[in-house]
């Protein structure tokens, strides 16, 4: 909110300097997003009436001007086209100063003798408008010579940009702003009297007007007030300036009298010609479903029409005229019908109180939001409407000045909120606080506020304060949260900044889970495996999940961002696949990348993911989608492949120490968009509880993303499974003995048929070799001339030992040959 | 109908069977192309029996001439399906043969690059803030993406409607009653569903930070991404003041960020804290002697925080009597970008090797 200095002046005799101001405004939580000066440095500016133009040979983006600048002709160059002889215009001389700095010399250009500028609103500073000069023409009283500063009214000004919470709606005005700043610097406030004028008396209003509230619920409070004989036309010159300060446009001396009062009251209030309003009264209603009516901005809207959001009830106030016409869409906008024009003679001034929750729903569901309507759906003062409407007419009577105000208010009232009390203990705003202030001081604090505390204990020993609030402090609530609330505005006014700071300790230690240092371990395993993490989108499109084959349906976004985007991924291997994409278009392709992160999917029956606790906008027995976190892994470096991503599952496998995970290749279909052959669905052992993916992605879905013919390894787990320690055991933590015996190696190498998978022939090895088998590595795989088509020799190394002797050769020999009967037995392998 | 008009349907019925059987025999896309050739090409019997019809009326001509087009439109048709499923059969026989056994893989023989990864910039500033709050004794607590209206909302006191929800413009997911599933606007939700469990479970006291990816439907520009990282923090405890709050700020600030940067704050409005503040740091640019970043003010907002509103706490069925607390949160993308100086925050998700491997 633009808020101008001298208009907070009319409220409390602010002498602080600047900065000091600005930091009470933040300190109260009135946040000053900017301070402009206005009006400065204009001394040296005058008006002066443009006598004569004339044409520059050889130059036509510049004119010679001759002006009248009262005390004798000036020439000079000008670059402007949007005035004529005649105009009014300012004037800075040579040898004088712009605002801002800038010194004007006397200049020659092609030929011609520059005396001085004519300058445009934005280089005085006073408009936005750098187009042409300001047009002083029809400006009242203006007469070359005069000080622009006399002709405009202006005097130096300081505007403070302000915003005003969201819960503050009695500080989104003039008073409200330096009611609190008056506050905080212990400076007098007082509201002034709305001023001469209001209280004329003309004809009863009943004779005039009517008022009819038929949704109170909506609409607690309705006045109505009429006054005659009124003269539109321009307000007075100050008037204008506040509002254009203020940053909104002056229209007429009605419409502006209602901005004024708004901008420095809080109240909306809204004139209607009386002579356009069918019936010349206001009935307020509910919307009848599907009830038309084209607004102030020119945009037919329908009324009454059950939105398709939550809480959106279609339950829309209106204004409508005595004859049932709507008029208006309550304290959001009105229509054009009875708008006030030059014509009007008699104003019914509209002033009401809202249900907050009403305008905000309409609000939302139109899409329309105006600064009345802000300020309804904060909530207004319901009781601050009399001292609104008394200003507005005092303001009229300034420029209409034969304005007779009738008599009385038509005042509707239905559940009107009453004012809030709330009983403080001061030990309990203190507990909240941490601060040590006093019963005299809390008082001392809210007071200025407008906040009326009385000591509630019959003794003085209590510290219970009966807090009353005041009616423009709607986010003040009733005890029990009133006491925060309270607490709040101590706070405020006492300075955040000066509330001692502890640090608070506590016996049970911090820490990360289980689960939170365990993917912690396994980025840095695939980090050591030379991958990089990448945040892929959570939105993707239709498509991304179609190439990599991945049928049936995904949660979908209602309002996504980019309408083909508007699917929650199920997998990441799209997006991973376009980073891949994304690096290879910039020759960096050979990379490798990782991601942990959510992908969703549809809700599940199965799951426990169904919630049985509701809003009141009736989220009753929503199931949320499932969600599971994924690490996922494409090694695309050279010569990368499903052999890489075996690795780096090796590694990971080791790192966490899980026991009893296996590949199940060739048991089914490995995953969406894999390579069926390469790939393999990793699960844990005993309860077949699939965990991941391993492997190497389909090349056909690695060229429909653009990489062209190469191979891309794949790791995915799911994380919530893997690390589980229910689904997943972890070796031992209980040490082993090593043996100090020498042991034993043998290598055998086996020809095995190509069905049969190596670690199948390594299980049998191990079998067969007992509690004396160390371990069995396979360490070569020979396909070629020497073994039969068809099959392959593997070639094992078996580790033989005893904790308590070395082996002899026998026994070794021994256990060789029952290894290779077995594995003979079992799976048909002959030594080579 | 007559016996010559008989013959001739029989004639291009032989054609069209004949040449089908062709046609499917092929067992390769060489083979069929060789199939094609002779059954639709230009010595085939089909093309032979058109060239044939010259020769006839116009009427008759017109007539078979029908005929013939349709027998070749129908055998085109085939052709094309037929080469459809042996590209399929040949795409798995050639994956077929491109088989490997996972399990003979010999891990002595994978080169591992020398190269190491690198930490995407988001988790390794997650992972110092986690660190710094665990360090203060804080314990760390994740939750669902997709949430209830009554977990992102209602319970956080901002009823339907409420003005205050044009602070969070949510993403809604089409479940449910519409608007009754949002995609988190805030790490919130997980204080909430902590404060319930803690409830059911008799655990109180809560000492817990909540990191984790939300949601807002803004587009994306230098400083904002629709989709983003928080770190919040909630304490519930006996005796817990807006003194331990701002307390708990200040020892972050400096542990995170520097011993030189310090914080403060300032009156400030969320539905789900009373008090509630504004939390601001020391510019981290300037160290607070004022420029660009900071409007020359040295300081530069970082979050919110409060201490916990009783209507929260009322609906999680909290006794505010006995318990008070305090919540605090900001953005740790955001936190990321002043650390490090990134001009455009959407460096962050476009992967760029050359951005990632710097941290």
């Amino acid at each position: 909110m633009r808020t101008p200095l001298s208009w907070l002046r009319d409220f409390a005799p602010f002498q602080t300097d600047l900065a000091t101001m600005a930091a009470t405004l933040d300190e109260l939580g009135l946040v000053v997003e900017g301070i402009e000066r206005v009006g400065e440095g204009l001394g040296d500016v005058s008006v002066a009436r443009v006598t004569e133009i004339g044409a520059i040979e050889g130059a036509d983006r510049i004119r010679r001007v001759v002006v009248d600048a009262g005390d004798g002709a000036v020439e000079v160059v000008c670059g402007a086209f949007n005035f004529g002889e005649g105009d009014l215009v300012p004037l800075v001389r040579a040898g004088a100063v712009l605002p801002g700095g800038v010194e004007i010399a006397r200049r020659t250009m092609r030929g011609v003798v520059s005396d001085g500028m004519l300058c445009s609103g934005r280089e005085l500073g006073l408009t936005h408008d750098g187009e042409g000069l300001l047009i002083l023409t029809d400006i009242d009283g203006a007469v070359p010579g005069q000080p622009l500063t006399d002709a405009l009214g202006i005097e130096p000004d300081v505007i403070f940009d302000i915003t005003v919470e969201g819960n503050r709606p009695d500080a989104w005005c003039m008073a409200g702003i330096a009611r609190d700043l008056a506050a905080a610097l212990h400076v007098p406030f007082s509201m002034p009297e709305p001023g001469a004028g209001s209280g004329v008396a003309g004809p009863a209003v009943e004779t005039l007007a009517s008022a009819v509230v038929e949704a109170p619920e909506l609409c607690p409070r309705l006045t109505v007030r009429v006054a005659t004989n009124v003269t539109v036309g321009p307000s007075p010159r100050w008037l204008a300036r506040r509002l254009l300060l203020a940053g909104m446009r002056p229209i007429n001396n009605v419409v502006d009298a209602s901005n004024y009062v708004m901008l420095e009251l809080g109240q909306p209030t809204h004139p209607y010609d009386l002579d356009r309003l069918g019936g010349a009264g206001l009935r307020i209603r509910r919307a009848r479903r599907g009830e038309l009516l084209t607004t102030l901005d020119g945009v037919r809207r329908t009324l009454g029409v059950p939105g398709t959001g939550l809480g959106e009830t279609g339950e829309d106030c209106v204004i409508c005229d005595a004859d049932d016409t709507v008029v208006g869409v309550a304290g959001i906008m009105g229509g054009e019908s009875s708008e006030i024009s030059p014509a009007t003679r008699r104003v019914l001034l509209e002033a009401a109180y809202f249900s907050p929750m009403a305008i905000a729903r309409t609000g939302k569901r139109l899409r329309l939001r105006t600064e009345a309507s802000a300020r309804f759906e904060r909530g207004c003062d319901p009781w601050g409407i009399d001292r609104a409407t008394d200003r507005f007419f005092a303001l009229l009577s300034s420029s209409s000045p034969s304005l007779s105000v009738a008599a009385g208010t038509l005042d509707v009232r239905g559940e009107v909120p009453r004012p809030v009390v709330v009983p403080v203990a001061v030990g309990a705003v203190n507990a909240l606080l941490g601060t040590a202030l006093s019963s005299e001081q809390v008082t001392a604090l809210l007071e200025p506020l407008g906040f009326a505390c009385t000591p509630a204990g019959e003794t003085g020993e209590s510290d219970l304060l009966t807090v009353a609030v005041p009616t423009n402090r709607p986010d003040i609530r009733p005890a029990p949260e009133g006491v925060a609330d309270v607490a709040e505005e101590v706070a405020r006014t006492f300075g955040y900044s000066r509330i001692d700071r502890h640090q608070p300790t506590w016996p049970e230690p911090g820490g990360l889970s289980d689960r939170q240092r365990d993917r912690r371990l396994v980025r840095q395993v695939l980090f050591g495996l030379g991958a990089s993490e990448a945040w892929t989108p959570s939105f993707v499109a239709d498509e991304d999940h179609r190439r990599i084959g991945l049928g049936g349906p995904a949660v979908e976004v209602t309002n996504p961002l980019v309408t083909a985007e508007r699917f929650l991924r199920r997998a990441q291997l799209p997006g991973l696949l376009r980073a891949l994409a994304y690096n290879a278009d910039r020759r960096q392709g050979a990379i490798s990348l990782f991601e942990i992160g959510t992908v969703f999917s549809m809700p599940d029956d199965s799951s426990a993911t169904a919630t049985e606790r509701a809003g009141a906008g009736g989220a009753r027995g929503v199931r949320l989608p499932v969600e599971r976190e994924l690490l996922s892994a494409v090694f695309g470096d050279e010569s990368s492949d499903a052999r890489h991503a075996v690795a780096a599952w090796h590694v990971l496998r080791e790192t966490l120490g899980l026991v009893g995970v296996r590949a199940a290749q060739g048991e089914g279909p490995a995953g969406a968009g894999l390579h069926p052959s390469r790939s393999a669905q990793l699960v844990e052992g005993s309860a077949a509880t699939p965990l991941g993916t391993l492997g190497e992605v389909d090349p056909s879905v690695v060229a429909s993303f653009g990489l062209g013919e190469r191979r891309v390894g794949w790791l995915e787990v799911d994380l919530g499974r893997l690390l589980d320690r229910s689904v997943v055991s972890r070796r031992s933590e209980l040490s082993r003995p090593v043996s100090r015996y020498p042991s034993s190696d043998i290598d055998l190498a086996l020809v095995v048929r190509d069905e049969v998978p190596a670690d199948r022939v390594a299980e049998e090895l191990a079998r067969a070799g007992g509690d004396l088998l160390e371990s069995v590595t396979l360490f070569d795989v020979f396909r070629g001339a020497s073994v039969p088509e068809g099959s392959r020799s593997l070639a094992f190394r078996l580790r033989f030992g005893a904790l308590d002797r070395t082996l002899t050769d026998g026994e070794v020999g021994e256990l060789r040959r029952a290894c290779v009967d077995a594995v003979l037995q079992a799976v048909g392998a002959t030594l080579r | 109908m007559t016996e010559a008009a008989g013959a001739e349907t029989l004639d291009a019925a032989a054609l069209e069977s004949a040449g089908a059987e062709r046609l499917r025999a092929a067992q390769s896309t060489e083979q069929l192309a060789e199939a094609e050739a002779a059954v639709l090409g230009k010595r085939s019997p089909l093309a032979l029996a058109r060239a044939a019809l010259g020769a006839l009326e116009h009427e008759e001509r017109k007539r078979r001439g029908g005929q013939l087009n349709d027998v070749r439109t129908r055998l085109s048709l085939l052709a094309e399906e037929r080469r459809a499923e042996l590209a399929g059969l040949e795409r798995r026989r050639d994956l077929e043969a491109d088989r490997l056994d996972l399990s003979e893989v010999v891990l002595a023989s994978v080169t591992a690059p020398v190269e190491r990864g690198h930490m995407h910039l988001v988790t390794r500033t997650r992972d110092a803030l986690e660190d710094v709050f665990v360090g203060m004794g804080f314990s760390v607590a994740e939750g669902p993406e997709a949430e209830t209206d009554w977990y992102n909302f209602e319970a956080l006191n901002i009823p339907p409607a409420h003005p205050a929800r044009t602070m969070y413009d949510s993403f809604y997911l089409q479940l449910g009653e519409p608007e009754t599933v949002v995609l988190r606007t805030h790490t919130s939700p997980v204080q909430i569903r902590l404060m319930e469990s803690a409830v059911a479970e008799g655990s109180l006291p809560i000492h817990a930070v909540m990191p984790g990816r939300c949601f807002r439907r803004d587009t994306p520009d230098a400083r904002h991404l629709p989709v983003f990282h928080q770190i919040e923090g909630l304490v519930v405890d006996r005796g817990i003041t807006f003194a331990d709050l701002a307390g708990t700020i200040e020892t972050f600030t400096t542990a995170y960020f520097g011993p030189d940067i310090h914080s403060r704050l300032r009156p400030a409005y969320f539905p789900f804290t009373e008090p509630s503040a504004e939390y601001e740091i020391t510019c981290t640019i300037c160290r607070g002697s004022g420029c660009r970043t900071c409007s020359s003010t040295g300081w530069i907002e970082l979050g919110g925080c409060g201490m916990v509103d009783p209507a929260v706490f009322t609906a999680v069925g909290i006794d505010a009597a006995s318990w008070s607390g305090f919540a605090f949160g900001f953005g740790i993308d955001r936190c990321a970008q002043m650390r490090h100086e990134i001009a455009d925050m959407r460096a962050l998700i476009e992967n760029d090797i050359r951005f990632l491997e710097q941290f």
